[in-house]
């Protein structure tokens, strides 16, 4: 039976009431009495020199309050990087300064040159066109192999190269991992790119700075997904504001995948120049300034060995990747093709050794940063491929020889440094396979060559490290900050609850499911309990929703706090029923006393707590409100098993995704309904990486995709319909270290999917004659077709 | 966008008037000059608006059979009203863009446009359509010139385009993946005294008709007549979303297809 409300049920999304009907409240609806448009005039060249930015003509012109450059900013500091990698020789990565506005170079097209503050953002535009630039070009460096090589031009003078780190992992593994490629009876090698993505959410970024001049209190409200992280990197290490005067505010926010989480430039300029100029400074990007301003995602080159004994058992795994940085550190850009991808090498399988080798480089183009999973993808794009290609090598089955090698004991130590807690990957695959109706597919696949075309069935196994993540081991690995998660539990007196989360929605849907688990745990409805996230000056110190964290990391948080709520309230109860505190039990929103009629109503004992008659006061401090901040001992690890079923045209080589099916163990489930969407959308996604999405850059550094118009998103017609896009979470191994046994969802979709995609489109090419090993992504149909030219 | 004024006059001879005023610009459907302006990529000083000019709006049937469309008709009104007198042209409108296009974009402007990836191209010139201005006739052979060039002069209005009407008809359209654009678009006309193929999206030098698929088709109007022909991709356009071979290809596949779907 589903439940109809609490844990478990599919409780309609609140908060769609309001974004529906037009209700919402986004940062680009805040309009302040007073306010100034910013417009930046960007780098059109992706590297240069600049001699002379001359702004006179422009200060003259209507509306112009001021015009900010690079020298403006020469006394702070620049944009701060979030997290420190350690190369391969114990040395600390390059780490290069990113300025506010582009100080002596331009490093990209789209670095932000100069800011015209006017009344109106026409006029800033209109003065922004009045600066003469003089800017010497150089030549850009766009491909990460040329940019290492010795004679590259270099992206930052001062660095000794273009090379970020060289990470090796586990470097202690290295000696022996060669040694078994070269006792293996087979090695399957695959080169192959993870293709650059620009993450456009439907809100593009805005900010807008407030400055009182009365109270010396700086406000930013902004378009992030973390806005304590925004306020502590900013007031900190950027502007020098200490915290207590600086407001954060992420308001209604419509969509991150993980581009809000970085603290951009535009942020800190709204903030500083809302006081430099007395008034209210506000910034809304346009789309075009997005594609060429927004951190962007993955972009990887790798050549990944798989070597196997005559048995068939994988026996070791060695990558070689270059990870493009762009031309500057985003905020925990470091962080994404090491720990968030190296550690999860091992994948679902039982694989001995693993030796992991990273490249970052820098490159003129637009910095690269965490996109929805966010090393993972990567991480098992590479890996499955590499499996897929093996049991074409071997002739043997590639359900079977995954299964062949998947860890079944837990918990399982890797040999890339972490604990996998639960897990049943025999079940995912049992589960993908009966939705997915392989026995089927032989006949289905008949049905398409009668009519010409070419069928494939792919299928893919993922895991992931979510529920990010325990503070003192990301600090060893370093990180610059903690990842635990916060939550206040405030009661009214009436009985009614404001959770004050650290986490952020911007999509997912916090305000119901955070909702359903504490009244869950009480025992009330769901209505009265509301959600509060997004401002600093409301929640306590929180990290922010990424990396699949929030119910595991935040919603965690906010039981400890319930859980303290509770108990006080029993003691309150206990005063009032007058019994003993061990024999209160609280069911259904009502006290009772074990054994006995005697009970009190949730409502009696919170407004005892506000109206402190009959109260034990000697014992205990009125009142009903707890705080709470939750750090995981460990990752959560999802994983799962996906097919599809793709048609290809042999004509034009498009291809059309036919059915999909997804199998996750999310462990515990708060609401089925919003965790189907979430997978939903990250297929969607994954799906369009795999067919659809590239971000491309010429031999110049000129963005080639910078618009809709050569940007392929993924549309709804590009997807299955809704009978053969079956997403299941019914395999459920929940986790052992957190209080709801949860695992977290946001990210599976996007992570399992691409590679099954792929694998499916071999297979289809495979079964026309077309011996095609691998195609970059996205499978495109003039790829499709070339592919099949030979 | 910079500034500028907008008229909208209520005849094709105000139009013309205001037209002689110095920068300005015709405005139709204005799918791609307001974008344009909103980049800041033109500067028109006065936009002169032909969405109320109601003479040069609406499909007819002519006198001698010929289908007639007023040059500020919009594509959703061509795919609804062209549906029953010319099948191949009103899925030609009815696939272009959504339905936001469709129901603002019109005839007049797309063809004075020439966007080299535009559909309505194909249909004139595969037609044989006379298009109509303000000052005289143009046969579609001599109207397009070259990607976003057309024998229009200065300040000249496309008033009506009169497509005669085929036999047969099919327009089939491979969609550049991100823009939907026409990456090739074919458009194929049986008429009693032959067949004409012309092809967009294709081409660096834009609309274009294959000769030797005319005569092949003429003689025998069945895909399996178009078996072994191909066109060169050396004057096609190699972008992000397809090679020059690749597109060659495709002009094949997808006038095989129109043939096949011909009604």
């Amino acid at each position: 039976m589903p439940k109809d409300s609490g844990i478990g049920a599919s409780s309609k999304r609140r908060e769609d009431v309001r974004f529906l009907t037009g209700q919402g409240n986004y940062t680009d609806d805040i309009n302040i009495h007073g306010q100034a448009h910013v417009h930046f005039l960007r780098s059109d060249i992706a590297h240069g020199t600049i001699n002379r930015i001359d702004t006179s003509a422009a200060e003259t012109m209507p509306g112009v309050v001021r015009i900010f450059t690079g020298a403006d900013f020469e006394a702070l500091g620049g944009m701060p990087c979030g997290w420190q990698v350690t190369d391969k020789h114990g040395e600390p990565m390059q780490e290069p300064k990113h300025p506010i506005l582009a100080h002596g170079k331009v490093r990209h097209v789209g670095e932000p040159i100069a800011a015209v503050v006017a009344d109106t953002l026409e006029q800033a535009r209109d003065a922004a066109e009045a600066i003469v630039l003089d800017i010497a070009e150089l030549p850009a460096v766009v491909d990460m192999k040329a940019a290492v090589k010795a004679d590259a031009p270099k992206v930052h003078d001062d660095l000794p190269s273009n090379l970020c780190y060289d990470w090796g992992f586990v470097e202690e593994n290295k000696a022996a991992t060669d040694e078994a490629f070269e006792k293996a009876a087979h090695v399957t090698t695959l080169e192959l790119v993870n293709n650059r993505l620009v993450a456009n959410p439907m809100e593009p970024r805005v900010a807008v700075g407030e400055y009182a001049r009365g109270t010396d209190e700086h406000t930013l409200y902004t378009t992030s997904q973390n806005p304590h992280v925004i306020r502590l990197l900013m007031g900190a290490f950027v502007l020098g504001i200490p915290e207590h005067k600086l407001r954060v505010v992420a308001p209604d926010v419509g969509g991150g995948f993980g581009t809000k989480i970085f603290h951009y430039q535009e942020e800190a300029f709204c903030t500083f120049a809302a006081k430099a100029c007395n008034r209210p400074v506000k910034w809304t990007s346009s789309r075009s300034e997005a594609f060429m301003s927004d951190a962007h995602g993955r972009d990887h080159v790798t050549k990944i060995e798989l070597a196997l004994d005559a048995d068939n058992n994988f026996t070791a795994l060695r990558t070689d990747t270059y990870a493009n940085m762009g031309a500057y550190l985003s905020t925990f850009a470091p962080s994404v093709p090491t720990w968030l991808h190296g550690t999860l090498m091992a994948g679902n399988y039982k694989t001995p050794l693993i030796y992991v080798n990273v490249k970052a480089v820098f490159t003129n183009t637009v910095p690269v940063d965490a996109y929805r999973g966010a090393g993972r993808p990567e991480a098992t794009f590479q890996l499955e491929r590499v499996i897929d290609k093996a049991a074409q090598e071997l002739g043997v089955d590639p359900v079977a020889l995954r299964r062949q090698n998947f860890i079944t004991e837990f918990p399982y130590a890797t040999p890339v440094a972490v604990e996998y807690d639960t897990g049943d990957y025999h079940a995912t695959m049992d589960k993908v396979l009966e939705l997915s109706d392989r026995a089927g597919f032989e006949a289905r696949r008949k049905d398409s060559e009668a009519r010409g075309k070419l069928r494939g069935f792919g299928i893919n196994c993922f895991i992931e490290a979510c529920g990010i993540a325990p503070s003192n081991l990301v600090g060893q690995l370093g990180a610059r900050a903690g990842l635990y998660e916060s939550a206040t539990v405030r009661v009214n007196a009436t009985g009614g609850l404001v959770v004050m989360t650290g986490s952020h929605s911007h999509g997912q849907g916090h305000e119901t499911s955070f909702a359903q688990v504490v009244a869950d745990m009480i025992g009330i409805d769901e209505n009265m309990i509301e959600i509060v996230h997004g401002d600093t000056s409301k929640t306590p110190m929180g990290m922010g929703t990424y990396g699949s964290r929030s119910i595991a990391v935040g919603g965690s948080a906010m039981v400890r706090a319930t859980e303290k709520i509770i108990a006080k309230a029993k003691k309150i109860a206990s005063h009032l029923l007058e019994a003993s505190e061990g024999d209160i039990e609280l069911k259904d929103g009502a006290f009772s006393v074990a054994g006995t009629d005697k009970s009190v109503a949730w409502g009696d004992v919170t407004l005892a707590a506000y109206v402190p008659h009959n109260y034990p006061l000697e014992d205990m401090e009125p009142g009903l409100e707890e705080t709470a901040f939750y750090d995981p001992s460990n990752f959560t690890y999802p994983a799962g098993a996906y097919t599809c079923e793709v048609e290809v045209d042999p004509e034009t080589g498009v291809v059309s995704i036919e059915r999909f099916a997804s199998a996750d163990d999310f462990g515990n489930v708060i609401n089925p309904m919003i965790v189907e969407g979430q997978v939903h959308g990250g297929i969607a996604q994954g799906i369009g990486q795999a067919l659809l999405e590239n971000c491309a850059y010429d031999e110049n550094g000129q963005l080639l995709t910078a618009s809709y118009m050569d940007y392929t998103m993924p549309r709804a017609d590009d997807l299955p319909g809704m009978a053969d896009y079956i997403v299941d979470h019914s395999c459920q191994t929940p986790c052992t270290h957190n209080p709801l046994g949860v695992k977290g969802c946001g990210e599976a979709g996007a992570i399992g999917s691409p590679p099954t995609v792929i694998n499916a489109i071999i297979d289809a090419l495979r079964s026309g004659g077309h011996q095609v090993d691998h195609i970059d992504m996205p499978a495109t149909p003039a790829k499709v077709w070339a592919a099949m030219q030979g | 966008m910079y500034n500028f004024d907008v008229v909208v006059p209520g005849s094709v001879a105000e139009a013309v008037a205001a037209l002689g005023e110095e920068d300005a610009q015709a405005l139709g459907g204005g799918q791609t000059l307001i974008p344009t302006l909103k980049q800041r990529l033109a500067s028109p000083s006065v936009l002169v608006s032909l969405s109320g000019i109601a003479e040069i709006k609406g499909v007819c049937k002519t006198d001698d059979g010929q289908l007639s469309v007023g040059g500020g008709t919009t594509h959703a009104t061509v795919a609804r009203e062209a549906a029953g007198t010319f099948a191949g042209l009103a899925g030609l409108a009815g696939h272009i863009g959504d339905p936001a296009v469709r129901n603002r974009g019109t005839i007049g402007g797309s063809l004075a446009n020439n966007d080299p990836s535009a559909c309505y191209p194909a249909a004139a010139l595969g037609t044989g359509a006379t298009i109509i201005t303000n000052a005289r006739e143009i046969a579609a052979d001599d109207f397009f010139q070259g990607m976003f060039t057309t024998d229009l002069e200065e300040g000249e209005i496309i008033t009506e385009v009169r497509f005669p009407v085929p036999e047969a008809s099919s327009y089939q359209k491979f969609e550049q993946p991100a823009s939907r654009f026409a990456l090739v678009g074919v458009f194929v006309a049986k008429f009693a005294d032959g067949v004409r193929v012309a092809v967009t999206g294709a081409s660096n030098d834009g609309v274009f008709r294959w000769d030797e698929a005319e005569a092949a088709l003429s003689a025998n109007f069945a895909p399996e007549a178009l078996d072994g022909l191909t066109v060169s991709g050396d004057d096609m356009i190699n972008d992000l979303h397809g090679t020059g071979a690749y597109r060659a290809h495709l002009v094949g596949v997808m006038a095989k297809r129109a043939v096949a779907a011909a009604s």
